[in-house]
């Protein structure tokens, strides 16, 4: 899953509770200037890692605020590599499909952002077996 | 934070700030909607405002439903750099009408 020359940047472990993001994203942002993007693609990278926390507050944990979410950060030399894992039971794919924008509705953004601002963006069961993970990567080149 | 609600010529202005995440949205919501109850063109001044996220947009989405359901306008605000991001990457710039600045605002809804 990662580049062979891919530094670990930072893990942070954080309760699956809405007051605790802005922690996440102000690691988020400290790490995506660390690697070297600028503060506008820095914001976009903070609010695709924002959705993708949201879908698991939401989805996998269904708002109970129990469980935890993991967040991985790995820079190598082409990319920022950005990984969302949780430890709730399996999330259909359709929960977090991307809706038609047209759609005029509440909700339903979140998948649609990620989608839009990163290079890619992978959703799957964990490895282990227990647990949903988001893998995103942003090139910092956007032409190569 | 600079937040509040002043009636301006028969306007509510609603002035929003910092980050409207998931864990704000919910009483931004609740805010937006008892304005729109009273039955007032509402503008939504959003210069202030730091980060928005889908659930913030939702909010927002609610609200204007609900005023245009009820006959009232809803109106956007000097939208700062951050927000209007995130209005674009959802094309919901195309779906609120959105003003440069409070006086703007005024002139169109008089």
């Amino acid at each position: 899953m990662n580049a062979p020359t891919a530094e670990y940047l930072l893990e942070l472990r954080i309760p699956a509770r809405a007051d605790r993001m802005v922690m996440v994203r102000d690691t988020v942002r400290s790490a995506a200037r660390f690697c070297g993007f600028d503060e506008r693609t820095a914001q976009d990278i903070v609010l695709a890692v924002g959705e993708a926390c949201q879908n698991v507050i939401l989805h996998a944990y269904q708002g109970r605020g129990d469980g935890p979410i993991l967040l991985d950060i790995l820079d190598d030399a082409e990319r920022m590599i950005l990984r969302v894992t949780d430890f709730g039971p399996a999330v259909t794919p359709a929960a977090v499909q991307p809706r038609a924008l047209q759609d005029l509705r509440p909700g339903g953004l979140g998948t649609h952002f990620i989608h839009s601002l990163m290079d890619t963006a992978d959703f799957g069961r964990s490895p282990t077996g227990v647990g949903n993970v988001l893998q995103m990567t942003k090139k910092k080149d956007p032409a190569k | 934070m600079t937040e509040g609600i002043r009636e301006i010529q028969g306007h509510l202005v609603v002035a929003l700030g910092g980050d409207i995440d998931l864990d704000r949205a919910p009483a931004v919501r609740r805010q937006l909607l008892d304005c729109v109850k009273r039955q007032q063109d509402i503008l939504v001044d959003l210069s202030a405002v730091t980060y928005i996220d889908s659930s913030g947009i939702a909010s927002l989405v609610e609200a204007l439903q609900w005023a245009t359901s009820r006959g009232t306008g809803l109106h956007l605000v000097a939208v700062s750099p951050q927000a209007l991001r995130v209005f674009e990457l959802a094309r919901l710039d195309r779906v609120f009408t959105i003003h440069p600045d409070l006086d703007a605002a005024l002139a169109a809804a008089r």
